[in-house]
């Protein structure tokens, strides 16, 4: 291996290992928030992927109808647990009528990169705090293995409506544009900057969002001592709402990110999810900056091992974990106590 | 089910598929589901029982099934000698994976094996060893002499009574020493860990009986199917038998088996329906899997079969006359002074807080000393560390002349130190005497083996006597085999003293027991303890009745701000302006 | 301005609550003291809505049913939980700002400075993390948390936990202080000679039932608040000293 192509591993893995940090800060967000250990991820970057390609295409994308559906079904939870109010309704069955009709509208217009990417936002994203309402509101005293497994059973739905909606063929957008710059001999493709750039902007965004506004205040704090947020008046679900809302949007837009560099199937979304959760895992679930490092991490290794044993470039990125969990159990002591 | 309920079941397995009128169609799907009823088995043990999770067990399973496949097809082996190799090499692989996360929280474990069981899948795929994607075909049937178990009405009696025997041998590892020690983790690990069960090797029991079930059910499934692949031994199917066993009800065996039926017919039945309802093939079943799931758990979270079957206490027989378990020579007071716990300079901090700081009493042996203070005193943090739960930050405890630092509570447990709990720590579903046999858990020895072979019956009858023994002795006899958490609250207590008795203790330490009494149950109570104290044992007791602890106690040790304020006999402490005050606050 | 009636609560055999009924006044401070499992937090919570229980809590005017702890937040009561509660990674100032979550936006929200001004201590710490305070200093945090909520009920559950007598005396006389602003107080406590010096009316809670009512000097002079303390044995002289 001579060094152009180890750089342009590096460059491979940088690229990856920003995507695999953007999902992984959503999952330790919603984690630490809600408990739930949100699988489902994988399944947004693969709707936001597809969204976009659609659109790109001057298609009007399946998943619209989909975010009307659990639109309304979010609704009628709301309506079984008697907890209608004006907002409710105007967020589960004004705002995807709305979205349905610009995107009816919008899409063989072909309106350009910008506005594609932000009604992709608008398409994928509020179905996040929509499958809280209808699958985790309910749950929210449960331990954190129900809530997984619960997790688990939102990705299987997600996975097979995705093939409803999507169809079984892959899609690829174009790329979003931006005049590609060189580091020397290694060439930086434009999209790889776009990634790379929009990653680092999103994540001072969430730490601003975290450390100076009272919303993110109130996140952090039912993250650290959930009793003593309801103390002060900041509702479960309320956090919850939120929470899945920023890790739909992250979803989505790593989908809108990665959707010109690969064909996107309905089902590619899980694995790429995993290793986000992958790299969580090995950040210890519960801080920022370590996630992102492990996630990094996790990019360089998948790169390099898809050089040497492209293969097995999986089952090294998976088992990666192993000596993390057993480290982190000699450090541990005995079992802890679930909750 | 008597002996002879397990032979006739078996007959019928042999039997009922050559009933003339079943469509062969319909044995087939029975076989499958068979198949996965062992799976789900696995997880009645690991999910409904021990509390884990794991997203794996089709893995297991794979390594079940690949286990046999090469070693019937390239070696030549005869699948009943491989069906030994199948279940040690998913044992074995459980317990490694086990060794890594057990000691985590729960959810390690599930996230391990959602990872592990990705990463399996492509191992399979990838290594020619394996076969890759094609996978290895041409295994031989199962065979007795030329009868070679090809038609699936011969192969229906092979897996069923393969399910029979899965469903034995998780019956009786449950029933026993070690499967109560599993059982006990729903309590929570510090009471199972305050009883002597090692909750690390509790965990990972569970966790490879699961994982050798679902790869039985992977060298059935390879020698039936003839072939194997990676597709079934994937992350989806390991969630399709995580459904079964949540749908049909986590903690029954014979929900295992409602859930595998149903999952495996619903499939069959979508897989049909749905591509042609959308005009499109494709595994659109997972979408119905999927909302089925969460529906589950949010409005039937004990699944189908508690709706179905009403549990009645099932009466436990208890051997009177089972020899008697040998019994613990109890310091005499008149030697040494008695002493049985020596307490210098105990202090324990949280964060920059001081709990318990230079805290120092002692306790002998037939003598009753109580343990009082105001709230947040440091009481209950003292009993946590003198029961090995938390490790103390400087001091010393000697208990019998021996010091315990750094000893686990199981550890201490063993030398004869028995409590009860503030919050009561049963298990709930378990009925009252197996709650109190915990408490004799480091009196028996059978391990899992001999359960599963049912060589430990003389021991578990001997358990089993003490057991209710003690359970008389409290006067909790004829509650023997209800439920645990059927009993009223101060009842719950009572119970908890039963199985400190249980474990034959040197020292008893109470925290509340009097908490939710009736006056004359107090008044029971306190003639056990006394009881108790003349023969010997040693009694530190928390309490906040002040009749009865003052009646009661030979001495009272008090605690303000986790140091002792004053100690004496109840009436001078009584009388003591500090303590007083410190119940009180200062006169004005 | 809150109103309990019939108030049951079934709890863990210690601190279980049964049928309690009392009121509590705009500008009052009512007291509850009792001994240890007494079921006194117990009360808080289920007032707060943080445990369920049997029978009414009318707040003011309002029949709070089974509604949630932030709703009871909205309505404009606080509690200050015997554990604190504190957001232990996050700075002092941050915690208070927390506490001013209910009135979000508003211009006439309580600031900062109106809290360090009755905490001065807090104003010190303001940007060292909750987690590091010493014990008295959390108490005085979550008060000050629970104040920037500015409640018309707040509810201190055993502000004198664990607390040295010379914080105690700081903390009694801040929650005196309080009632001139109209604020009403319901304050449980195990120290019953701290609390019923600030107290108005006090009430007498043993095993879970209110046993003796009234005038918080009266209660102060009873002398069965020792023996119910104590045990019966006590001798009359000691009671008297």
């Amino acid at each position: 291996m001579d060094s152009t192509i180890g750089l342009i591993l590096v460059q491979d893995g940088v690229i990856n290992g920003a995507i695999y940090a953007l999902l992984a800060l959503s999952l330790v967000l919603v984690f630490t928030v809600t408990r739930v250990i949100f699988i489902p991820q994988g399944e947004f970057v693969a709707y936001g992927a597809l969204t976009y390609a659609a659109l790109d295409n001057g298609q009007l994308p399946g998943s619209v109808w989909l975010l009307c559906g659990l639109g309304v079904a979010a609704a009628l939870a709301g309506l079984w647990r008697r907890q209608v109010s004006a907002r409710l309704l105007a967020l589960t069955l004004a705002l995807p009528a709305l979205v349905l009709a610009v995107a009816i509208w919008a899409a063989p217009r072909r309106l350009g990169v910008a506005f594609d990417a932000a009604l992709t936002l608008a398409i994928v994203a509020p179905m996040a705090p929509y499958l809280y309402r209808i699958g985790f509101q309910p749950l929210a005293e449960a331990s954190v293995l129900v809530l997984l497994i619960a997790a688990v059973g939102v990705h299987l739905a997600m996975v097979g409506l995705g093939l409803v909606f999507f169809g079984p063929e892959g899609w690829r957008a174009t790329a979003l544009p931006a005049p590609s710059l060189a580091l020397g001999d290694l060439p930086v493709p434009g999209q790889a900057l776009w990634i790379v750039g929009l990653a680092i902007a999103l994540m001072l965004a969430l730490f601003a969002f975290f450390e100076l506004t009272l919303f993110g205040r109130a996140l952090r704090a039912t993250a650290v001592n959930r009793l003593g947020a309801r103390l002060v008046g900041i509702g479960t679900a309320q956090s919850g709402l939120i929470a899945f809302a920023i890790a739909g949007a992250i979803g989505a837009l790593s989908g809108i990110l990665i959707a010109p560099l690969t064909t996107v199937y309905y089902d590619s979304g899980f694995l790429v999810g995993l290793k986000g959760f992958t790299a969580a895992i090995i950040g210890g679930m519960a801080a920022y900056p370590p996630a992102v490092l492990a996630a990094l991490a996790v990019g360089l290794l998948e790169s390099f091992a898809s050089f040497w044993a492209s293969a097995f470039k999986e089952v090294i990125v998976f088992t990666a974990i192993i000596p993390v969990l057993l480290w982190r159990s000699l450090r541990h002591g005995p079992a802890e106590e679930e909750e | 089910m008597r002996r002879f309920g397990w032979v006739g079941a078996a007959a019928l397995a042999v039997a009922l598929p050559w009933l003339p009128f079943l469509p062969p169609f319909w044995i087939t799907l029975a076989n499958y589901i068979g198949i996965a009823s062992v799976v789900a088995i696995g997880l009645v043990v690991l999910t409904g029982v021990g509390g884990m999770t794991s997203f794996g067990q089709a893995s297991f399973m794979g390594f079940g099934a690949y286990t046999t496949a090469i070693l019937s097809t390239q070696w030549g082996i005869s699948p009943w000698l491989t069906l030994p190799a199948s279940l040690a090499v998913a044992g074995i692989a459980a317990w490694l994976i086990g060794q890594v996360t057990l000691r985590l929280s729960g959810h390690y474990l599930a996230v391990g094996t959602i990872a592990w069981s990705v990463a399996l899948y492509y191992t399979f795929a990838n290594l020619d060893f394996f076969g890759r994607n094609d996978g290895i075909s041409g295994i031989p049937p199962l065979a007795i002499g030329g009868f070679r178990f090809i038609d699936p009405r011969a192969t229906f009696a092979v897996v069923w009574i393969g399910v029979l025997a899965s469903v034995l041998a998780t019956r009786n590892l449950l029933d026993s020493r070690a499967g109560r020690a599993i059982r006990a983790l729903s309590g929570g690990s510090v009471a199972a860990a305050s009883f002597g069960v090692n909750t690390a090797r509790a965990r990972s029991l569970a966790f490879v009986h699961a994982a050798v079930l679902a790869g039985f059910a992977g060298w059935l499934y390879a020698h039936m199917q003839r072939s194997v692949n990676p597709t079934p031994f994937g992350l989806n199917a390991s969630i399709e038998y995580l459904l079964m066993a949540v749908v049909g009800g986590a903690a029954h065996i014979p929900g295992a088996i409602i859930g595998a039926a149903l999952v495996t017919v619903v499939n069959d039945q979508l897989q049909d329906l749905l591509p042609r309802l959308l005009g499109q093939s494709g595994n659109f079943e997972t979408i119905v899997f999927g909302i089925v799931l969460v529906a589950t758990l949010q409005a039937a979270p004990r699944g189908i079969w508690p709706l179905l079957a009403r549990a009645r206490p099932r009466h436990r027989d208890i051997q009177p006359d089972a020899p008697p378990l040998p019994h613990r020579a109890l310091p005499t007071p008149n030697l040494t002074g008695g002493e049985v716990l020596d307490v210098r300079g105990l202090s324990k901090n949280f964060g920059g807080l001081a709990a318990v700081s230079d805290l120092g009493f002692t306790l002998a042996s037939g003598e009753i000393v109580g343990l009082i203070g105001p709230n947040g005193a440091g009481k209950s943090t003292t009993f946590n560390l003198l029961t090995g739960v938390a490790e103390p930050s400087g001091g010393e405890i000697r208990f019998l002349g021996r010091s315990l630092a750094g000893l686990p509570a199981r550890a201490i447990a063993r030398l004869g130190i028995a409590r009860s709990f503030q919050h009561v720590k049963l298990v709930p579903a378990m009925p009252v005497i197996e709650n109190v046999a915990i408490g004799a858990h480091l009196r028996g020895h059978a391990g899992a083996i001999a359960a599963l072979l049912r060589l430990d019956r003389a021991e578990e009858a001997r358990l089993f006597a003490e057991s209710a023994r003690q359970l008389a002795r409290v006067g909790l006899a004829e509650h023997a085999d209800r439920p645990a958490t059927e009993l009223a609250l101060g009842q719950q207590r009572i119970v908890e003293i039963a199985r400190a008795l249980a474990l034959d203790p040197v020292a008893l330490l109470l925290d509340e027991p009097a908490a939710g009494l009736r006056h004359a149950e107090k008044q029971a109570l306190a003639t056990l303890l006394r009881q108790l104290r003349a023969d010997g044992v040693a009694v530190l007791l928390v309490e906040h009745d002040m009749d009865f602890v003052m009646t009661l106690a030979d001495r009272l040790v008090v605690m303000d701000f986790g140091t002792r304020l004053a100690e004496g006999r109840p009436h001078d402490v009584r009388e003591n302006p500090a303590v007083i005050e410190a119940y009180l606050g200062a006169p004005g | 301005m809150l109103e309990v009636a019939n108030l049951s609560v079934a709890y863990g055999g210690i601190g279980a609550v049964h049928d309690v009924s009392f009121r509590v006044a705009p500008g009052r401070i009512v007291t509850i003291i009792g001994p240890n499992g007494a079921g006194k937090s117990t009360l808080l919570n289920a007032i707060m809505g943080v445990l369920p229980g049997r029978g009414t809590v009318r707040f003011q005017g309002t029949d709070l049913g089974a509604r949630p702890i932030e709703d009871r937040v909205r309505a404009g009561m606080s509690l200050v939980p015997e554990k604190r509660e504190l957001f232990g990674t996050m700075t002092v100032q941050d915690n208070l700002r927390l506490g001013g979550f209910r009135l979000r936006g508003q211009p006439d929200a309580p600031s900062l400075d109106t809290i360090y001004a009755l905490f001065p201590r807090l104003a010190e710490r303001s940007r060292q993390r909750a987690g590091t305070l010493s014990g008295g200093e959390r108490q005085m945090l979550a008060m000050g948390r629970a104040l920037m909520a500015r409640p018309s009920l707040l509810m201190l559950d055993e502000p004198s936990l664990g607390l040295a007598p010379r914080i105690v005396q700081d903390i009694f006389a801040t929650i005196a202080r309080l009632r001139e602003t109209g604020t009403a107080i319901l304050l449980v406590e195990q120290n019953a000679r701290a609390a019923l010096r600030i107290a108005d009316e006090g009430h007498v809670l043993e095993m879970g039932a209110i046993t003796l009512s009234g005038d918080s000097a009266a209660l102060e002079a009873d002398g069965r608040i020792v023996e119910m303390y104590l045990g019966q044995g006590r001798s009359k002289e000691a009671l008297l000293s």
